[in-house]
């Protein structure tokens, strides 16, 4: 590909004590793609993930926004540079209102003085956008903008966290494992929200375990293995038993693969 | 794509917001969702129908402007320990040092102005900002060291107390010195009376810090941390909230509160003792009053307002049963029963799908 990838690691190490997560790790993200990451359980794509969203800090290597060299020392920063994640655990509070949630540590505060001098959130506006993000997404079926998370569904809740991440992602969006708890109609709409939010041009990382969902969606396919990306596959030349082989190191990929 | 024709199943199904009978609730439901929505609204009531029986019972000499405002000044000591100890239980905390923090505070102001003969201002500040810095270790404790914070307020109350004494040589400072010399410390005892009412500075000090707090949880970014931060520390983390920012300035916030209380104290008590009963009995009645006023222990659920009415539900049944001429130890005996009952009550609250 001749793009520049709008975010790119190389060489990511972390260890646990004796057991080594990253290997010397590389990846890449194209502007406007959807790059599925694949791998077997203990493979390191958690820990891949979570350094490309602040989580944890790598040992070692490097990470390019943009070209540019960052660090993220907190998921804080990562949002701050515009890389949203969706957490498996989805990183809502329960007894808190889906507006309260979307806007969690962005809060919105009223114009003037009650704003700037009482610090008022401005109820209104957050409610009203958070409507409009969820409407926006298809999500209507959330009657009450103030009611709790913990009345929704899981469905639901998946889709308010998509929602905040499509709503102030600028840069990247992760998603991990978005489906893994879902039925199939809500599986369908999270996987249309990802056609979605790829269609504005925003780049998705999905981690999943579904390999239909995977090859539907994904324009190319990372394959992750014992810490470093094994490699990088087209999901239009490849088919599904091809991902697992690599995966589960069944079979070993062509030479030119590697560096695809 | 075969792979997902299994989906085409579900296609004719309807599409349609699920919509739910809310007639089957019925009252009860109803009843049952606003208390879910206001968790005030269980001590409140509690507030009201004990206030309600005493009236009726022991008539004016309970129900009267004059020993309604006095239910108010003996809880104003334990009233204000209760916002400090919400903010903390909010976030999933306990604090055991809150009334030792209180008496070291008060302590701090009486010698601060009569051993080095500081004003009496500078005092005060001293000890709200004593106060403050307690806080703030508890909190760098609980927030960066990772302690639980029962174990770091247990050493703390030991701590702060034990260095009450020394500080102080167990000296008390006489009401009369302090008149005389520094009024100012006695500042919240000043009282006016309104139609038979007697209201004291640190009765209005409490109502007004309660609502500012009651302001800040509700309708500030920092309230809602609180919040996050005590229903899912992980979580609010993950989601853009400074955890240990959050958590630094809610017992930050405490320990000041506390050296607010220990001002009050002075002006309650006339004197500056370090023996002050406040500073071991004031943190079990602060958790009293929070749990009584539907807060949970977890964390991330209850409001400000129900440690208030917390506070004000023992203070009508202290008052209210000894006028009735009952031994004091039905008062323990029925505070006690009170907090089993709000405990099953949030439970039953938390029940969503009841």
């Amino acid at each position: 590909m001749s793009t520049e990838p709008i975010l790119k690691a190389r060489n990511l190490v972390k260890r646990y004590g004796k057991v080594v997560a990253l290997n010397r790790c590389d990846f890449d993200l194209y502007p406007g793609e959807v790059l599925a990451v694949i791998g077997d359980n203990g493979a390191g794509k958690s820990t891949l993930i979570k350094a490309l969203s602040g989580a944890i800090q790598p040992d070692a290597g490097e990470i390019w926004l943009e070209g540019k060299p960052i660090q993220l020392p907190s998921p804080i920063e990562a949002r701050r540079h515009g890389i949203e994640t969706v957490y498996q655990t989805l990183a809502m509070s329960p007894a808190l209102s889906i507006a309260d949630n979307m806007f969690m540590g962005r809060e919105i505060r009223k114009p003037g003085w009650r704003g700037k001098l009482l610090k008022q959130l401005d109820r209104k506006e957050m409610e009203r956008l958070a409507r409009d993000k969820l409407n926006d997404l298809g999500l209507m079926t959330i009657q009450n903008i103030n009611q709790a998370v913990e009345t929704l569904s899981g469905g639901q809740r998946q889709g308010v966290a998509v929602a905040r991440a499509a709503a102030f992602g600028s840069k990247v969006i992760i998603l991990d494992e978005p489906t893994a708890a879902l039925g199939v109609k809500e599986s369908r709409k999270v996987l249309d929200l990802i056609q979605d939010v790829r269609s504005r041009g925003i780049p998705i990382i999905l981690i999943s375990h579904n390999m239909p969902h995977v090859f539907e969606v994904a324009d190319r396919i990372h394959v992750h293995r014992l810490g470093s990306r094994l490699c990088v596959i087209d999901p239009k030349s490849h088919n599904m038993s091809d991902a697992v082989a690599y995966m589960t190191g069944a079979k070993e990929p062509d030479q030119h693969l590697e560096t695809a | 794509m075969s792979a997902s024709d299994y989906e085409s199943a579900s296609k004719g199904a309807s599409s349609d917001v699920a919509t739910f009978d809310d007639e089957e609730k019925g009252l009860f439901g109803r009843f049952h969702h606003a208390l879910h929505a206001t968790p005030a609204l269980v001590p409140l009531i509690v507030l009201m129908v004990a206030i309600g029986i005493f009236a009726i019972v022991l008539g004016e000499r309970f129900f009267s402007p004059g020993t309604l405002t006095l239910i108010l000044q003996q809880v104003q000591i334990v009233g204000i320990l209760a916002l400090a100890q919400s903010l903390i239980i909010l976030t999933a905390g306990i604090d055991l040092s809150v009334g030792a923090m209180a008496v070291f505070s008060s302590v701090i102001m009486g010698q601060f102005t009569f051993r080095y003969g500081l004003p009496p201002a500078v005092a005060v500040a001293a000890g709200l900002a004593i106060g403050t810095g307690i806080g703030a270790i508890s909190g760098w404790l609980v927030s960066k060291v990772k302690l639980p914070p029962f174990i770091v307020t247990l050493g703390m109350w030991q701590i702060v107390l034990a260095a009450n004494y020394l500080y102080s040589q167990n000296e008390t400072i006489r009401s009369q010195d302090i008149r005389d010399e520094a009024a100012l410390l006695q500042f919240m005892g000043i009282r006016f009376e309104l139609g038979g009412a007697i209201i004291t500075m640190g009765v209005v000090t409490m109502v007004v810090m309660v609502i500012v707090l009651a302001y800040m949880l509700r309708s500030t970014a920092w309230g809602r941390h609180v919040y996050a931060v005590g229903d899912d520390p992980e979580a609010a983390e993950l989601a853009g909230v400074n955890r240990h920012r959050t958590i630094m300035s809610v017992y930050m916030l405490a320990g000041f509160i506390c050296g607010i209380a220990g001002w009050i104290m002075i002006g309650r008590f006339g004197s500056v003792s370090p023996s002050a009963s406040t500073g071991v009995v004031g943190n079990i009645q602060s958790i009293t009053a929070v749990v009584i006023g539907g807060i949970s222990l977890f964390g991330g659920r209850g409001s400000i307002w129900g440690a208030f009415f917390g506070a004000l539900i023992v203070g009508v049944f202290e008052l209210g049963l000894r006028m009735a001429g009952a031994n004091a130890q039905w008062t323990y005996l029925l505070i006690g029963a009170l907090i089993i009952g709000a405990v099953a009550v949030d439970q039953w609250i938390r029940k969503v799908t009841a």
